[in-house]
């Protein structure tokens, strides 16, 4: 399977008053073509920032990757060309509709009006939208908004989508819905997907392959089965069990380290 | 592609402009009430200058508009960057100078026409100004809404919260209006204030809107008026897209 994304010591560090602080330490990885990528890790392990690097919406200040073809560094303009990516707090404004948004997004990927007019329809038939292309985005169920939020990030047939914790906030319901969503993109339209997500039930139902970080860099990868056979013991583990022995349960050395009176 | 980006980010910040009607009228209300209730008292007093007192005051107003109005325009911003919109267009191909100028020729658009209007409101007061004149303050304004916005859209992203942003911009504007000599000429000011109000940029360019008020043109006032606009535009502009490229970090 050809690489879709592939990394190499790819870090940021953000000067901050107290001395510089190493959010990402150097993340090594790769995504293979039409693969669900579940990226976990436990809240300040790099996750967010490894995800903004890769969507040019963060400058790296070390490594390398490349993202269907793209250099990320050097060919950002390239990179999103060939990208989607749903933010976890979405992307809309509320006060706007749905037709004026999808639209307004077809035109920042430089279609032409007509072409982008058609796009939206297209979108908001394929994201069961039809019926709401007039209504305001603020006034739509979260789960609507979510369907939205990826119908945007589909209008230019993106070889790779990201999504940054996409069922967070929404009911049963719609998160059964849009794991149907996500696996039909991948197997109609062969599209990648890199999805991060505190959710571990979501990880094991969805993913094909997990990649853990903590504390900046990758900490395990596998399959969702060979890493609870490596980690939680047997493939009767759940994945919080080898999520816990990956990121280690116990105090960390900070944690542990003399309080200074 | 820069101008049809800029194009598409324009229009949609107009119709959001256009859609709160009650604000675009709303911002024109204080300078009105100056020029209701301040101007009336200027007229008798000698302010030094050629032409009337209104030759003096509206071209204060003016900028007053400008300084005030355009220092806020970051508010938006923090806004959408919590809606994550900001985001969701930086993914994307669009032009990185055209999201900020889109949004910058919006509110000169706004100013400007908030200008007509209190030109307007002038003209009745008893405003009497050559029409070359008048032209040449709005393009003024319209210089004026460009750079201070584009510094409030640039700290607009990196401010955290409008708590924080408010404070902020009250800082710049307050002592920016008293030491330009918005409201009645330097000249009539000691000279160390004087010479303070010479480090303000604003100050060179209401004496150049006042010069273009009674006609002179080619004064000196009106040289340094127009290089400190043009200058100001764009280092504002470069700094501004500069944000709008790597916000973020």
């Amino acid at each position: 399977m050809a690489a879709v994304i592939s990394t190499a010591g790819l870090a940021r560090t953000f000067p901050t008053r107290s001395g510089p602080v190493e959010a990402v330490r150097g993340i090594d990885l790769t995504v293979h073509e039409g693969e669900i990528l579940g990226f976990l890790g436990p809240n300040g392990a790099g996750k967010t920032t490894t995800l903004r690097m890769l969507t040019t919406l963060l400058e790296p200040t070390g490594g390398a990757a490349t993202v269907a073809g793209h250099d990320l560094v050097a060919d950002p303009a390239g990179v999103r060309r060939v990208i989607g990516y749903v933010a976890q707090s979405g992307g809309v404004d509320p006060q706007i509709t749905v037709r004026e948004e999808l639209v307004t997004q077809g035109r920042l990927y430089r279609l032409p009006r007509a072409r982008a007019v058609a796009r939206a329809a297209e979108l908001a038939a394929e994201l069961d939208l039809t019926g709401f292309l007039d209504r305001k985005t603020g006034a739509l169920s979260g789960g609507q908004r979510r369907r939205l939020d990826i119908a945007m990030a589909l209008t230019h047939r993106p070889t790779v989508l990201f999504l940054d914790e996409p069922t967070t906030g929404l009911d049963p319901g719609s998160r059964a819905d849009l794991w149907e969503l996500v696996r039909r993109l991948r197997d109609e339209h062969g599209t990648t997907v890199f999805l991060t997500t505190h959710y571990l039930d979501e990880a094991d139902a969805l993913a094909d392959r997990l990649v853990i970080v903590d504390r900046g860099t990758v900490a395990a990868e596998g399959t969702p089965g060979a890493l609870k056979l490596r980690y939680g013991g047997s493939l009767d583990a759940t994945l919080q069990d080898t999520f816990l022995a990956v990121t280690g349960r116990g105090p960390s050395p900070a944690d542990t380290a003399p309080v200074a009176v | 592609m820069l101008l049809h980006d800029t194009a598409l980010v324009y229009g949609r910040y107009l119709r959001q402009s256009l859609r709160s009607r009650f604000a675009l009228l709303f911002g024109v209300l204080t300078p009105l009430l100056y020029l209701l209730f301040y101007g009336p008292l200027l007229t008798d007093l000698p302010l030094g200058g050629q032409g009337s007192s209104w030759q003096v005051l509206v071209p204060g107003l003016l900028l007053q508009l400008g300084l005030f109005g355009a220092l806020f325009a970051g508010f938006t911003v923090i806004l959408e960057k919590g809606q994550g919109v900001v985001e969701r267009m930086r993914v994307t191909p669009v032009s990185r100078l055209a999201l900020l100028l889109g949004r910058v020729l919006r509110d000169a658009t706004v100013f400007v026409f908030q200008a007509v209007l209190l030109v307007l409101a002038a003209l009745v007061m008893g405003l009497r100004a050559p029409l070359a004149g008048v032209l040449i303050g709005f393009a003024f304004v319209a210089l004026l809404t460009v750079s201070l916005a584009s510094v409030s859209y640039a700290l607009g992203m990196k401010v955290r919260s409008p708590q924080e942003f408010g404070p902020l911009i009250n800082a710049v504007s307050m002592p920016s209006m008293l030491l330009s000599g918005l409201m009645l000429p330097m000249t009539l000011a000691p000279a160390w204030l004087d010479v303070l109000s010479h480090f303000v940029p604003f100050r060179y360019l209401v004496d150049a809107v006042r010069d273009a008020y009674v006609g002179d043109y080619t004064s000196a006032h009106m040289l340094y008026g127009v290089l400190v606009a043009v200058g100001f535009t764009a280092l504002a502009v470069t700094a501004g897209t500069r944000v709008f490229r790597t916000a973020g970090s």
